[in-house]
């Protein structure tokens, strides 16, 4: 091993009273690539942000040494100015999410030539020159031209790609990246994570990666960190902790990979589909440009010619990336879009949305949903009593009160959540609750009425791994006890792989295949749903 | 994880933590915003300072009345605060109604036998003290703590009802305004589209409408009276506050848990009042207080040009004119300019506290 670059002892942040990393010992030898790996609130962006001091409000203690030309400085005592100028020269650091991490009212071209000059001192014509090539370098087409364009003009790829080639402006000797990939599609991750990899051996830079994944740790690191609570639980080469974690909490993350258990009995020929679409097509009207858009509207296909039928009890599982109408088709089988904008014929369980109120809502009780971001789907100023029990205010309202709190009581038990562990459970609000129960809360809040057919839309995505495969579980168990059809919408192949009967792949709004999940996903026949199965 | 952020205020940490480290149930999303608002200190005793002040005005009558509130008069008792009683009833000359200022009653009250117990200051707000040692207006002197105004009325009194009426239209109209404002910006957000569309070009032409000229026309025309003043004021007074509801129903309508509702089946009046509404009150309380100042404001600007309440209506503004007008009488403008600022003063303070408390990326503690 070659002498460390950066040395991490003792490390401890805390926000007030509440220390948030505790004790945390690590190094980065020169050329090397750690992995910090932790569920959300385990501290890692926290421990890489205290490295360069970007914290407010925060007491650091600790030292971080950094080995460097013959010096060590501690980067916890520098004097602000000196860690001002390892800041993006010797150390940088790229953000998980590129749009907000950019400057939107600076082309890229001029962001990178800024640093440029700052920090290597280039003319303005020589500091636009090598932004180009550094463009160029990190994989974007037409370099020249993309210069010029505004953060919101490229796409999700191009802007990580954009942040890379900043941060890699004045070749950093350690490279800090925060989920440097987390907000991309699953097809576009590998590629960032390559190039990722390729600068750092070109360059023979240390990267400090900040992830959750475990694949992506698995390609890229050559060592890996656990965090958890803000300790550093366990660290060795890769390949050690992939083959024997040692941690019960490293164990349990090894572990978290989702579980298939369900009832593969073929479906009864016949049958009515709890949920059927045939020829479904949804467009949105945009306005044209120029003076065409005076008098028409344009129209954006969101979804076209999607046919499917998923019998009671199954899952139907729909992948794809950001933008392939996943969610329009969501909204469809809901009959939550008016009519105008949907075309074709969707029925659930053998009837179709009139979209009409009144006449809607026997229809409204057997098709329901669950959202991704447990804490944008839950009203934060309605107790769980409220939101879980609001669908019997609708669909039996001649329930007398505490037969509503009953079954709101009985809801919840169902989905995990007793009142013997959550005193006064009921008349808590959402924002007592962590993301997975909060996503518990959101499935009690559809079941109550006793639906059909369950619309999941990525409903573990924004849920920690170990969390996610427990609530992947629950998802398993009610629909073996309780015959209901899953419409699971997500990008997650594992999601699918563990939970899906059948599998359509969308890309641009169009049904490229589909099949049983075990032809799908065994013997992909288009080639994108080659590239997103390898991908994953 | 995509979303990566703390539960604001989570406290259950661990999905499945042990009975043991679980907390009572915490209070109402209301509630966490009171205790923030307590917490503001400048804020907190503003709020309470201004609750007993209008508190007090309420009651004007019992602090600054040219009526006594009690009086024993030849063995039997009356309530001139209460009823109106002839002067004949005092042994005077009139039918009219006594005038209690009148040295003659004043001696009749202070026989043997007879007494009156008089409010802390002994005028009304139309109470002209005809008996006045010096010229109108008079400087503070022991009879008028805060001199009298130039038609010999006591400034004191015409304060404490002119607070009062400042403060009452104010709350009248703020509450008006609040109403039509958040109903409007209601409509406008949730159902969007076309009804937006309609309902912000009729807000840009009603808005261009020039409001002060109307308010001199209208007054003009019909008898002034605060009943007018504050129809006019609140035909425009909505706009500025529909635009933020709009706003916050506009971002809240496409939020999930509103998805959710619509998908339950849940009828649109209940999704507004029940889901969005809620979710949507912060500008509205936060500008509550600047609303109230504006009015108060508002008010004084138009009587201060004689264009507001009907004459003989105790209001500041017309005591800034007669500041104006009787420049070496300071005590006019002196003190009413204090009211105004104490006033104006303690509504801001309540609103900052208030911004502070309503700040979702504020922390409890």
């Amino acid at each position: 091993m070659t002498a460390p670059l950066l040395q991490v002892e003792d490390l401890q942040v805390a926000f007030g009273a509440k220390t948030v990393v505790g004790g945390v010992g690590f190094s980065i030898a020169r050329g090397e690539k750690l992995a910090l790996v932790g569920e959300s609130g385990s501290g890692k962006t926290v421990t890489a942000l205290a490295l360069l001091r970007l914290l407010h409000d925060a007491r650091i203690s600790g030292r971080a040494l950094f080995h460097d030309g013959g010096q060590t400085r501690d980067l916890l005592a520098l004097p602000e100015r000196a860690l001002r100028g390892l800041r993006g020269d010797d150390i940088a650091m790229i953000f998980q999410e590129p749009m907000t991490a950019l400057n939107p009212l600076m082309t890229v071209g001029e962001q990178i030539a800024e640093v440029l000059r700052l920090k290597r001192a280039l003319a303005g014509s020589q500091a636009w020159d090598n932004a180009i090539e550094l463009l160029a370098k990190t994989g974007i087409p037409e370099a020249r031209r993309r210069a010029d364009a505004y953060p919101h003009q490229l796409s999700g790829g191009q802007r990580q790609r954009a942040m890379i080639a900043m941060a890699l402006a004045c070749e950093p000797k350690l490279l800090l990246a925060d989920e440097p990939t987390t907000a991309l599609d699953v097809s576009l991750r590998g590629q960032i994570l390559d190039l990722l990899g390729d600068l750092q051996r070109e360059n023979g830079m240390a990267v400090l990666m900040i992830t959750h994944d475990l694949n992506l740790v698995r390609r890229f690191a050559d060592r890996v960190a656990v965090m958890q609570r803000g300790r550093l639980v366990e660290q060795g080469a890769t390949a050690e902790i992939f083959a024997a974690p040692r941690h019960a909490y490293t164990q349990k993350l090894m572990a978290s990979k989702p579980e298939r258990d369900l009832v593969d009995t073929p479906p009864t020929p016949g049958a009515t589909p709890a949920l059927g679409a045939r020829g479904l097509r949804v467009a949105y009207p945009t306005p044209l440009p120029g003076l065409r858009g005076w008098f028409r509207k344009g129209q954006f296909v969101a979804l076209q010619g999607a046919d499917f039928s998923l019998p009671p009890g199954r899952t139907l599982g729909v992948i794809g990336e950001s933008g392939s109408g996943k969610s329009t088709l969501a909204q469809a089988a809901l009959g939550l879009l008016p009519r105008p904008l949907v075309t074709g014929e969707v029925s659930v369980a053998g009837r179709h949305w009139q979209l009409r109120p009144t006449a809607d809502k026997p229809l409204r009780r057997v098709a329901q949903v669950v959202f991704q971001d447990p804490f944008s789907s839950l009203s934060p100023r309605m107790t769980v009593e409220e939101i879980v029990g609001e669908g019997l205010l609708v669909h039996a309202p001649e329930l007398p009160a505490s037969e509503r709190a009953t079954r709101v009581r009985q809801a919840l038990a169902d989905v995990g959540l007793e009142e013997t562990r959550f005193p006064g459970l009921l008349a808590r609000y959402p924002h007592e609750f962590s993301g997975g129960q909060r996503q518990r809360i959101a499935l009690a809040r559809a079941l109550i009425v006793g639906p059909e057919l369950l619309v999941l839309d990525e409903p573990t995505s924004a849920l920690d791994v170990t969390i996610q495969k427990q609530v992947l579980a629950l998802l398993q168990r009610l629909q073996k006890e309780r015959g209901l059809a899953y419409l699971l919408i997500t990008h997650d192949v594992d999601v699918v792989r563990a939970m899906a009967h059948d599998v359509i792949v969308l890309k641009d709004g169009a049904v490229v295949e589909g099949g049983s999940a075990s032809q799908v996903l065994g013997a992909p026949r288009h080639p994108y749903t080659q590239k997103l199965l390898a991908a994953a | 994880m995509p979303g990566e952020r703390p539960a604001p205020g989570a406290t259950l940490a661990a999905p499945h933590g042990s009975a043991a480290d679980v907390p009572a149930p915490s209070p109402t999303p209301a509630r966490r915003a009171w205790r923030r608002f307590r917490r503001q200190r400048l804020g907190f005793w503003s709020l309470i300072l201004f609750s007993v002040l209008v508190l007090l005005s309420l009651a004007v009558e019992l602090i600054s009345n040219d009526k006594p509130l009690l009086v024993r008069y030849q063995g039997q008792f009356y309530v001139p605060v209460l009823t109106s009683y002839p002067e004949k009833t005092f042994g005077g000359d009139f039918d009219t109604e006594t005038d209690y200022l009148d040295p003659f009653i004043r001696a009749q009250l202070t026989q043997p036998g007879n007494w009156a117990i008089y409010p802390l200051n002994p005028y009304g707000a139309k109470t002209i003290n005809y008996f006045a040692e010096a010229p109108n207006p008079s400087a503070p002197s022991r009879q008028n703590w805060l001199g009298t105004d130039d038609r010999g009325r006591d400034l004191l009194a015409q304060l404490i009802y002119g607070f009062r009426v400042s403060v009452l239209f104010a709350l009248a109209l703020t509450t008006v305004g609040v109403v039509l404002g958040v109903a409007a910006g209601a409509v406008q957000g949730y159902f969007g589209g076309k009804t937006d569309l309609a309902f912000q070009r009729f807000i840009e032409i009603w808005g261009a409408m020039p409001e002060l000229y109307l308010l001199i026309i209208f007054s003009a025309i019909l008898s002034p009276s605060i009943g007018l003043l504050l129809v006019l004021l609140s035909l425009f007074g909505w706009m500025g506050l529909s635009d933020y509801v709009r706003a916050e129903f506009l971002r809240n309508r496409q939020l999930d848990y509103v998805k959710g509702a619509r998908a339950m089946g849940v009828p649109t009046r209940r999704i507004i009042w029940r889901h969005i509404l809620p979710n949507s009150m912060t500008p509205v309380v936060t500008f509550l207080p600047f609303r109230m100042s504006a009015a108060v404001l508002a008010l004084t600007s138009l009587d201060f040009l004689g264009l507001g309440v009907p004459p003989g209506t105790p209001s500041l503004g017309e005591l800034l004119s007669q500041g104006k007008n009787n420049i070496d009488a300071w005590w006019i403008s002196l003190s009413t300019f204090g009211v105004l600022v104490l006033t104006l003063l303690l509504l801001t303070f309540m609103g900052d506290a208030l911004r502070d408390a309503l700040d979702p990326r504020r922390a409890d503690t």
